[in-house]
């Protein structure tokens, strides 16, 4: 009957009621001190890559994005509007102003512009390098505001922790990685953020700051479609759901003018965001909501009776138009080749698009589709918490969950075709694991609480306490109510009192549903099993930082222009060749020199030796890109005339058989030969290939065997070790000895990694016979060593 | 040969200039003995003359001039002179003389002169010993011009074996010391004598005043031809206790052009005669407790980079990206950082820096440097001494208060002051434009209506805990069976209780007059309806239960009587707490 524990004691009136609004005060500034350490964490998780390596921008597209930055901290944003960069593409150039996604290089410069007229002299290149964790604690706090509209402040916060070291989001914004990713993924989260915000409270002022946000998105990246197909699919999820509200109207319909308008701002987008089929969907359903919007409002003033009239006179009238409306634009929509949608976007559609006919866009590793293993690496625990997230998400659903679900699964899609957009999974994932997370601990330390002698928080506790206890009837320790139980109970609580609790709690929950059948009631478990979810819980959260840690530290900080492997003995050896090699052009050629290579390097050329490259990573022209992959894959004599044709004066490639570099030009070189010969069909992929099979060794076929790429990679390879044993194809090499004779070696890095030569210049005709021109030779040699050997007579 | 011959006519145009114009002797002194000693073994030549001056004449003299064919006087670097004091084994240089430029007259035209002064004028019949060092860059020139990278470095040097000088010279002699390696050809008068990597020429006497006599030396070179074409220094003052020092180097190799092709393979293979020219690293020898040390270039660190130190001196190996060979330039920066208290001292209440001016890499050539010293902000007064022809060190005198240190961490601490007063001013100010607007109305009634809530919801808890206070009573009935004293507990509540629900009902009132909170309304107006429902059902328990003990009823019977309201008291308390959490939330 009456509750028996002695410590039960009933806090008294002015403590219950000061620590309520005391708690209150204190979780707010608790949450802000969290958020505020979450940031820390997720700018100082990122700096491994400067930390173990150094302060220097990585990869290939980063130091396109650098260069431009340079430009225009140097030159400003006029300029650069209006910059035509002559160093790229030749003889073709490149309008950067008018082909770039401004977004993350307009960000840093104004930070770099505002730091240095705070007289803080920070250089460029370090405001690029930290720009990328800078704004992934951004993304975490954008993170935490969305998912606290959905699930509140608690789910919030775990979702800000887990994204802040999600290793998706970190291979792409480590110090160093100044790639449009790193702005565009706190742009994407905060846009969501500002269109549920806006769901939620139905004011425009948060649907105009969503507009910018948009905006903002549409500078920094391409993944902007994604929201502009993902928002309107949500919005059409709404009113078949019959979910429709004027909050939605809000949200939506300021979201599409206002965003259409700006977007079409950016130079690089303009008239796309009208005229490309991946905005479609959003004015298709600009349209329905307007519809609904005034059957709503026509319902509103008509009787019923009078409405079912007006409905099927709408609904009969509208269908004839629809059909009309739907198969003009399906006319102009077919009448283009693609259908009116960029390459990428079809790729994202039909995953076999691009491997049948765009070999460019399938030659890039990133436009693969992931492996399994490549999900645990990059989401880890979360692909098991997304689940019960999505579960959480529909009791109870809400607008704001049912897009977070639309969310998850778009983006799940998307990321089984590209591996790229892994990085789009990566902060749904964040958010729905973070509210698994939180629904969880909030269900299992209620349940410890209610459960767990000894703490009483506040009356309500003690009651629901004191209710589970005395519903059992055999219980121990309700002594003085039942007196004859006395000795027998006390002796059995005393012998085995955790087991038998648990044996009674399990059956209170499973027996009797408790008298008030609230929901709560529900959801309280066994106070052991709690401790040990909690427990396994906190363990799982643990394998995940440990994972993340580890992923930060060791997969994904290196730069890739410096490698790094550990000698026997624990020494570190630094393969730093690129940059010896580009340090070797930029100093040791002539400024308007033409350097040929394959496009991968093209970015890194420009930005770091400063020279004119044909083709780079803005893989804009196939044809020009297929002209080197021809000339690489074509004989010495019609490599130099197509390399001459184009000013070229240096041949870079780049070699890894010396060191065991896997991602070289050879292992590249099937994919020339296939961009080449999709344009010029010459050069044909058999011809390459012995029985299916690409090899180098003595198989290998005699076209590849003297085509340019073999030759400038082979050259005089065979005298490193008297065998020519390739180390990365681990064999021996088909043709070692070979003489080069339009083309000199002039620079090989130290490991070999970089081979740059040089084109012959042409041979003076000679008229008559070769005969002559050999005496005439060998006299003018005569007169050298001649004049050599004793200039002072 | 086409250029050798150029110099060859070049000098021969000077002798014929020296021929025509052989000025009188200037005054009575002659030369009574000069060596001279030219050491090549780097790329900088240095020659060490010593001088042994006499006063002929009848008149004293004051200073004594030194003459350098133009030709090589564009390449002077450095100059300096010191008296000899002491004979024989004993000498010990002394004080060093004065050297400047000077531009006697009658003079031939060709030739640069520095006059050097005398502590004291030389008396007649006196003699005075001088040594001169001079180095000259540049001067070492390869011959060939270019050479591929299997073929050795050869340069040629050019002087006079006479020594070219304003006086008569009595006795003299020249040793060339040339680098460890083959002597190609060198010129050949009389006396000469070729000794190993050593070349002498003399002992001359008595030869009238600018007697020329031109020699070439033609000889393997292979040591660094480092050229700095430009180098700026940067060195900044911290009064927190740091000299930051940065270099920037723009490299080239002054050595013969580097032509046709670079092969790693033949270089790896065989370094030593297939990169014979090429120079891999150079060194620095900084002062020591240098700290920070740094090498990178434009595009990010140099990993290839050693440091020694001991208390002397740090010395730090660089090695560029890649192999200098003939002509191939690179560019670079270097920076440390050095305790204040080495380089800047206090006297007379002025600071100054006393740092060295050039540059720390050991047989570097440079070409351009400049020198910014950049001095903490509040510095007055400037003033800078540079004598580094003679010494190299300069000298930046500068005033600086210690106070004007805190000027930045102040500013610092300023700024963030006025954020926080600001945040805390926009949090307290009603910034709202008009107070009569409706929204601005609406919104003080809500906080009211807030207010009054939170008042609500405080008395409900007191009720709550005093409900507590009830259930206490009971359980000490239970333990102590004393039924009086859980009556007057009982009384005690109910008064408390009435007072609470006094308290409730102008709260409750004004609720319902006030318009924004409407929909809240029902939610309290529940709330209040739940609680004393729960009060009168506590009640009931409680007198039920009381009643029971004062019949001695016995326990199960008195549990079987009170369950039914038990569990309605259960339920209504959830009900509370979750209408509580409901308008917490709005």
């Amino acid at each position: 009957m009456a509750s028996p524990e002695s410590a039960v004691n009933g806090p008294t009136m002015t403590a219950g009621a000061a620590s309520k609004s005391l708690r209150n005060a204190f979780g707010g500034v608790i949450a802000f001190i969290i958020l505020v350490l979450i940031g820390v964490l997720a700018f100082s998780i990122r700096l491994f890559s400067v930390i173990k390596y150094e302060s220097v921008i990585h990869e290939f597209d980063p130091y396109f994005n650098y260069r431009v930055t340079q430009f225009l901290s140097k030159n400003g944003i006029y300029d650069f509007w209006n910059w035509f960069d002559d160093r790229t593409w030749y003889p073709l150039g490149r309008v950067i102003g008018g082909t770039v996604y401004p977004g993350l290089t307009l960000t840093a410069g104004t930070i770099w512009k505002v730091v240095n007229s705070l007289n803080i002299p920070l250089s460029v290149e370090t405001v690029c390098v930290f720009t990328a964790p800078i704004f992934s604690a951004f993304a975490s706090w954008a993170a935490y505001l969305l998912t606290k509209e959905v699930k509140g402040p608690g789910a919030g916060l775990t979702a800000a922790a887990l994204l802040a070291m999600v290793p998706s989001y970190i291979s792409r914004s480590v110090a160093g990685s100044y790639d449009n990713e790193a702005v565009a993924i706190f742009a994407l989260v905060f846009t969501f953020y500002l269109y549920i915000k806006t769901l939620n409270t139905g004011s425009l002022f948060y649907a105009t700051l969503n507009a910018l946000a948009y905006f903002y998105m549409v500078c920094s990246w391409g993944g902007y479609t994604f929201i502009i197909n993902l928002i309107p699919m949500h919005v059409l999820l709404c009113i078949v759901t019959g979910r429709y509200s004027s909050r939605l109207y809000i949200a939506y319909a300021p979201l599409v003018v206002l965003g259409t308008l700006l977007a079409s701002l950016v130079p690089v987008v303009g008239f796309n965001a009208v005229l490309t089929s991946e905005h479609f969907a959003s004015f298709l359903v600009f349209i329905i909501i307007h519809v609904v919007a005034l059957a709503y409002y026509i319902k509103g003033i008509l009787s019923p009776k009078m409405f079912k009239v007006a409905v099927t006179l709408v609904v009969s009238v509208g269908l004839a138009v629809c059909c009309a409306v739907i198969a003009i634009l399906i006319a102009v929509v077919a009448s283009s080749p693609t259908k009116g949608w960029s390459g990428r976007s079809l790729t994202l559609l039909d995953p076999t698009y691009a491997s049948k006919y765009i070999p460019i866009i399938a030659s890039v590793s990133e436009h693969q589709p992931p492996t399994w293993p490549s999900y645990f690496m990059d989401i880890n625990v979360l692909a098991f918490l997304v689940p019960a997230g999505i579960i959480a998400c529909f009791m109870p659903l809400t607008d704001s969950s049912s897009f977070v679900i639309l969310y998850i699964v778009t983006s799940v899609y998307f990321s089984g075709v590209m591996v790229r957009l892994m990085l789009v999974l990566a902060p749904a994932a964040c958010i729905l694991s973070g509210i698994a997370l939180s629904e969880a601990f909030n269900v299992l330390t209620r349940s410890i609480k209610f459960q767990l002698p000894g703490i009483a928080g506040n009356p309500s506790i003690a009651v629901r306490m004191w209710r589970i206890m005395s519903t059992s009837k055999e219980n121990g320790s309700s002594t003085v109510v039942a007196p004859n139980d006395i000795p027998k109970t006390e002796e059995a609580a005393k012998e085995k009192p955790a087991k038998k609790n648990r044996k009674k709690e399990k059956e209170n929950v499973e027996k009797k549903p408790t008298p008030s059948k609230t929901e709560k009631r529900l959801l309280v478990l066994p106070l052991e099993a709690s401790v040990i979810a909690v427990l396994l819980l906190v363990l799982l959260g643990a394998f995940y930082v440990v994972h993340c840690v580890w992923a930060a530290a060791e997969a994904y900080s290196a730069p890739s222009i410096v490698l790094t492997s550990h000698s026997n003995d624990g020494g570190l050896h630094v393969f730093d060749d690129f940059r010896e090699a580009y340090s070797w052009l930029s100093h040791n050629t002539d400024v308007d020199d033409k350097v040929a290579s394959w496009w991968d390097y093209g970015y890194q050329t420009t930005a770091m030796a400063n020279r004119t490259v044909l083709v780079d990573n803005n893989t804009w022209n196939n044809t020009h890109i297929a002209t080197v992959g021809t000339a690489m894959s074509s004989p010495e004599k019609q490599a130099w005339e197509i390399f001459h044709s184009l000013d070229v004066k240096y041949v870079l490639v780049v070699f890894g058989g010396v060191v065991g570099y896997p991602s070289d030009d050879i292992n590249k070189f099937l994919w020339m030969v296939r961009i080449g010969g999709g344009v010029f069909p010459h050069i044909k992929e058999p011809d390459y290939l012995r029985d299916g099979q690409y090899r180098i060794d003595a198989q290998a076929t005699p076209t590849m065997l003297n085509c340019l790429m073999y030759k400038l990679s082979y050259f005089r390879f065979v005298e490193t070790d008297g065998k020519g044993f390739d180390r990365v194809r681990r064999t021996e090499i088909g043709k070692k000895h070979f003489k080069l004779t339009h083309f000199e070696e002039v620079f090989t890095t130290h490991h070999w990694m970089v081979r740059i030569y040089k084109l012959k210049p042409q041979r003076n005709r000679i008229r008559g016979k070769t005969k002559k021109s050999k005496s005439s030779r060998s006299v003018s040699s005569k007169r050298d060593v001649r004049g050599k050997r004793n200039p002072w007579h | 040969m086409g250029l050798g011959l150029g110099v060859m006519r070049t000098i021969e145009f000077l002798l014929l200039i020296i021929a025509i114009l052989s000025a009188p002797v200037l005054s009575d002194l002659i030369l009574s003995k000069v060596e001279r000693r030219i050491d090549l073994t780097s790329q900088i030549a240095r020659i060490a003359s010593t001088i042994k001056a006499e006063n002929d004449g009848s008149s004293s003299v004051s200073e004594i001039l030194l003459s350098i064919p133009e030709v090589q006087a564009k390449n002077l670097a450095y100059l300096t002179a010191k008296l000899v004091e002491g004979k024989g084994k004993a000498k010990t240089s002394g004080v060093a003389l004065a050297v400047e430029p000077a531009n006697p007259k009658g003079m031939p035209p060709a030739l640069s002169f520095y006059t050097m002064i005398l502590p004291k004028p030389l008396a007649n019949g006196d003699s005075v010993t001088l040594d001169v060092l001079a180095a000259f860059t540049h001067s070492l020139r390869p011959f060939p011009e270019k050479i591929t990278q299997a073929d050795i470095q050869l340069v040629v040097f050019q002087d006079t074996a006479h020594y070219l000088s304003p006086y008569p010279v009595k006795v003299q002699s020249l040793t060339l010391k040339l680098p460890d390696a083959r002597i190609e050809s060198y010129t050949k008068l009389e006396n000469t004598k070729g000794l190993g990597s050593e070349i002498k020429y003399g002992p001359y006497e008595n030869l009238p005043p600018f007697s020329y006599s031109p020699v070439a030396i033609h000889f393997e070179a292979n040591q660094a031809f480092a050229v700095a074409r430009e180098l700026v220094r940067e060195i900044e003052i911290s009064h927190w206790g740091n000299v930051q020092v940065t270099e920037h180097y723009d490299i080239v190799h002054g050595g013969a052009m580097s032509k046709g092709e670079f092969s790693r393979l033949d270089y790896q293979s065989k370094p030593q005669i297939r990169g014979a020219s090429a120079f891999k690293h150079l060194v620095a020898k900084l002062p020591p407790r240098a700290h920070s040390i740094y090498y990178r270039d434009a595009i990010g660190n140099i990993s290839t980079s050693h440091v020694r130190g001991d208390s002397k001196k740090t010395e730090i190996l660089i090695e560029p990206r890649y192999p200098l060979f003939g002509g191939w330039k690179t560019a670079f920066t270097i920076g440390y950082g050095l305790p204040l208290q080495d380089f800047v001292f206090e006297s007379e209440g002025k600071r100054f820096l006393n740092f060295s001016f050039g540059s720390p890499m050991h047989d570097l050539v440079t070409d351009s440097i400049t020198l910014k010293v950049v001095l903490p902000e509040g510095s007055k007064y400037l003033s800078v001494s540079t004598p580094f022809v003679v010494q190299q060190e300069e000298e930046v005198y500068y005033q600086f208060n210690a106070l004007a240190m805190l000027m930045e961490p102040f500013m610092l601490i300023t700024g963030i002051f006025f954020l926080f007063v600001t945040c805390i001013i926009y949090v307290h100010v009603d910034l709202s434009i008009s107070k009569s607007s409706a929204s601005y109305l609406a919104k003080l009634q809500w906080d009211d209506v807030r207010a009054t809530v939170q008042q609500i919801q405080n008395t409900v808890n007191q009720c709550l805990s005093t409900h507590e206070k009830l259930e206490a009573s009971l359980r000490d009935l239970s333990r102590t069976g004393d039924v009086q004293a859980c009556k007057a507990a009982r009384k005690a509540t109910d008064g408390l209780l009435k007072e609470l629900s006094k308290e409730l009902k102008p709260l409750i009132s004004f609720l319902q007059s006030s318009p924004p909170a409407a929909h809240i309304l029902p939610k309290v107006e529940e709330l209040v309806a739940k609680e004393r429902e729960l009060q009168e059902r506590l009640m009931a328990k409680h007198s039920t239960i009381v009643d029971s003990y004062e019949k001695k009823l016995g326990g199960r019977e008195t549990e079987n009587r009170v369950a039914s309201v038990q569990q309605k008291i259960v339920a209504l308390r959830q009900d509370i707490e979750d209408l509580m959490e409901y308008i917490d939330e709005i």
